[in-house]
């Protein structure tokens, strides 16, 4: 009796890792996810304020771009956001969770806040200017070098790491704020008068978008064609490969954290001194976390992250109309974005894995 | 004077007690939930609603227990999805902790937000502010011999009974995590979840419940503040960053419940021994405000210098577990 039949009872399905997958079938589950999001949105936006959701997106488009002025908001929101994302995007593609941005960003304000009191004074414009780059990459880098030292030298966790700089960070900036508001001592932060981004084209936000679209270009080359891109990406990939192939990886990743540092400097004084002049401990707006987001959804690539800094801040800026136009708390975009993050997050699981399916029971021959 | 201040510390310090604990649970299953900040908002929120829509409904005359299970379970129940989200992301679609977490503080704190500044809006009531005094009573409630006690009294006896939960619930779960098979399992799953998973261990069932447990705590800890700490009041930004005080709490209490709370009074009372401190400028508190989160930076370092096994992180912390991946 060598042929037995036996009833052997499978799994309704099982998961595979996807072995690849071609791109445009990744586009369209992606796509899926934001149509899904975007109902299930609108379904949480009709529940909790009974209004008409397709009239709520049309009222979100003219919150966004509905006026020049609105437009430029925009872009300027959307390109201090594209830069703090540009600035994470090497730590986080070699798995160095940097989610210490929002403080990078802020000693970096703070800074360029230094030279623009102190210096502001007694500095010819240019050599102000040149000054204030120099001093906002640098305390930007040096904060960011802090955890990747003890990372490289030690393995110190350094997700808990940053996060704890950020809210030293926020701290110091708020002693300062309060030790040179006027009146002393009031809360009102100081305007600052010396060592503004010049004003190019009439257009007061063009030198930030400017600057930071030659930073995207030159993130997306560094990344795709440089040496210390490759390297980055080997480290990310696998740590023991890395060393194999003989790559320093304790270099690599002091190194990678020295420029995500700086660029989160460039983003602190495009702040300071392009937009806001003058600084709060708030001044960063949870844009360290936002940016990861950003990154996280493009998939690291520099140029689609334009694309997803825009959605993040498109909800943003549409949603705070919303809030205005309803009378609703300026909250309710944080719950849009929430809600279709979740699912961009989500979908990502369709993309690298399978889900087979099975018929119940299979006749298996023994 | 310094019963007072210990008194306030310990106020201070339940919310992050009951963060940190329900932080721990989840970390010890190999899951960092950064969304503990969004969770704890969300807690805070669901029990307001929770006690505003029942203070609306009797009209201020409140039942005692009702004022206080309503509330309760909206808290948990709120909280408890929040884990499920969390979980169903990270663990069934193996989605990346971190930006999972913080998708879920944006998502909790939106949340906390919105119903806290447009409940009256949406109730349609004609009330100014969210000001649930009658519920605060309720949970403030604190044994009634208190006052002829005397500085003890008001050192130990004085708070209301989810501070005392808060610190049962700490102490239980330093219980189960050393000394019950499933606290073995537990962290067995978040040190390396292949060897558990081979020796028969449901990896994902563990890594379900404790992080549903662990929000549900943390929920509590948003529900003490508004109803103890804030005597009922809600405003949007007055809780502040302790979310993040309870993550850097978990780190300092290197991942025992147990020195939680003793971490949790001293971390409360830095925020207010500044108040009584008569030689200290208005910015100087901001310094003092930096000291919980430079010594947990330190004792992460100290701990990673160290390199001793029982006070590391879970080494899984922050990864999603995949069977058939090595």
């Amino acid at each position: 009796m060598n042929n037995i039949l036996m009833k052997i009872q499978n799994p309704l399905f099982h998961i595979t890792k996807r072995a690849s997958i071609v791109w445009w079938k990744a586009w369209i589950i992606r796509i899926l996810a934001v149509v899904a999001a975007l109902l299930v949105s609108g379904i949480v936006t009709l529940a909790l304020t009974g209004l008409n959701p397709l009239k709520v997106y049309s009222t979100m488009i003219e919150g966004a771009l509905g006026t020049s002025r609105r437009m430029w908001m925009l872009l300027q929101n959307m390109a201090i956001l594209l830069c703090v994302a540009l600035a994470i995007t090497p730590a986080f593609k070699m798995k160095f969770w940097n989610l210490g941005a929002e403080g990078q960003v802020l000693i970096g304000g703070l800074a360029t806040e230094v030279c623009m009191i102190f210096l502001g004074p007694n500095l010819p414009t240019g050599l102000l200017l040149l000054v204030m780059v120099i001093a906002s990459v640098a305390a930007g880098a040096i904060w960011a070098f802090i955890p990747a030292f003890f990372k490289a030298r030690w393995n110190t966790n350094e997700s808990l790491f940053t996060l704890m700089m950020n809210y030293v960070a926020m701290q110091i900036v708020s002693f300062f704020t309060l030790l040179w508001s006027v009146p002393k001592g009031s809360g009102t932060p100081r305007m600052l008068e010396f060592g503004q981004l010049p004003v190019i084209g009439g257009q007061k936000y063009l030198l930030n978008v400017l600057i930071v679209a030659v930073l995207t270009i030159g993130m997306f080359i560094y990344l795709k064609y440089s040496k210390h891109g490759y390297e980055i990406s080997v480290v990310g990939e696998s740590e023991n490969t890395a060393k194999y192939i003989g790559i320093n990886v304790k270099k690599v990743i002091m190194r990678t954290m020295l420029l995500s540092g700086a660029i989160c400097g460039i983003a602190g004084l495009l702040l300071v001194a392009g937009t806001d002049h003058s600084l709060k401990s708030d001044t960063a707006g949870g844009r360290g976390f936002t940016a990861i987001m950003v990154s996280w959804l493009a998939k690291f690539d520099p140029i689609f992250m334009v694309l997803t800094s825009f959605l993040i801040v498109f909800m943003e800026k549409g949603a705070s109309k919303i809030s205005e136009v309803y009378r609703l708390n300026a909250s309710f975009s944080d719950i849009l974005t929430g809600i279709i993050i979740f699912f961009i997050i989500g979908c990502e699981f369709f993309i690298n894995y399978t889900i087979k399916f099975h018929s119940k029971s299979e006749e298996v021959r023994k | 004077m310094i019963a007072t201040i210990i008194n306030r510390a310990v106020m201070q310090g339940i919310p992050l007690l009951l963060g940190s604990t329900g932080e721990i649970l989840t970390e010890k299953s190999g899951n960092l939930n950064l969304g503990i900040p969004g969770i704890m908002y969300v807690g805070a929120i669901s029990g307001v609603s929770g006690a505003f829509l029942y203070e609306q409904a009797v009209g201020g005359q409140v039942n005692p227990a009702l004022a206080i299970l309503i509330p309760f379970f909206s808290c948990i129940i709120g909280s408890l999805l929040m884990g499920l989200i969390y979980c169903f992301l990270t663990v069934t679609l193996r989605a990346n902790q971190n930006v999972t977490g913080l998708a879920l503080t944006t998502f909790g704190i939106g949340i906390g937000k919105f119903f806290g500044g447009s409940l009256i809006t949406l109730t349609g009531s004609d009330i100014p502010s969210i000001s649930l005094s009658a519920t605060s009573k309720v949970f403030k409630a604190s044994l009634p011999f208190v006052k002829s006690l005397g500085w003890v009294g008001e050192i130990f006896f004085s708070y209301s009974f989810l501070a005392y939960l808060a610190i049962i619930i700490a102490l239980a779960a330093s219980f189960v995590l050393n000394k019950t098979r499933i606290g073995l399992h537990l962290r067995a799953v978040g040190e390396n979840p292949q060897t558990a998973d081979a020796t028969g261990i449901n990896v994902s069932k563990y890594k379900y419940v404790f992080t549903c447990i662990g929000s549900a705590i943390a929920g509590l800890g948003g529900l003490y503040y508004v109803m103890d700490y804030a005597n009922g009041v809600w405003s949007n930004n007055a809780f502040g960053d302790r979310g993040w005080l309870a993550i850097a709490l978990v780190i300092f209490a290197i991942w025992k419940p147990s020195i939680s709370i003793l971490g949790s009074i001293l971390f409360g009372g830095l925020y207010v021994v500044p108040i009584y401190m008569s030689n200290i400028s208005v910015q100087g508190v901001e310094l003092v405000k930096t000291l919980p989160y430079v010594v947990t930076i330190i004792v992460l370092i100290i701990t990673s210098i160290r390199n001793k096994k029982e006070n590391q992180p879970p080494a899984s912390l922050g990864l999603s577990y995949f069977r058939e991946e090595r």
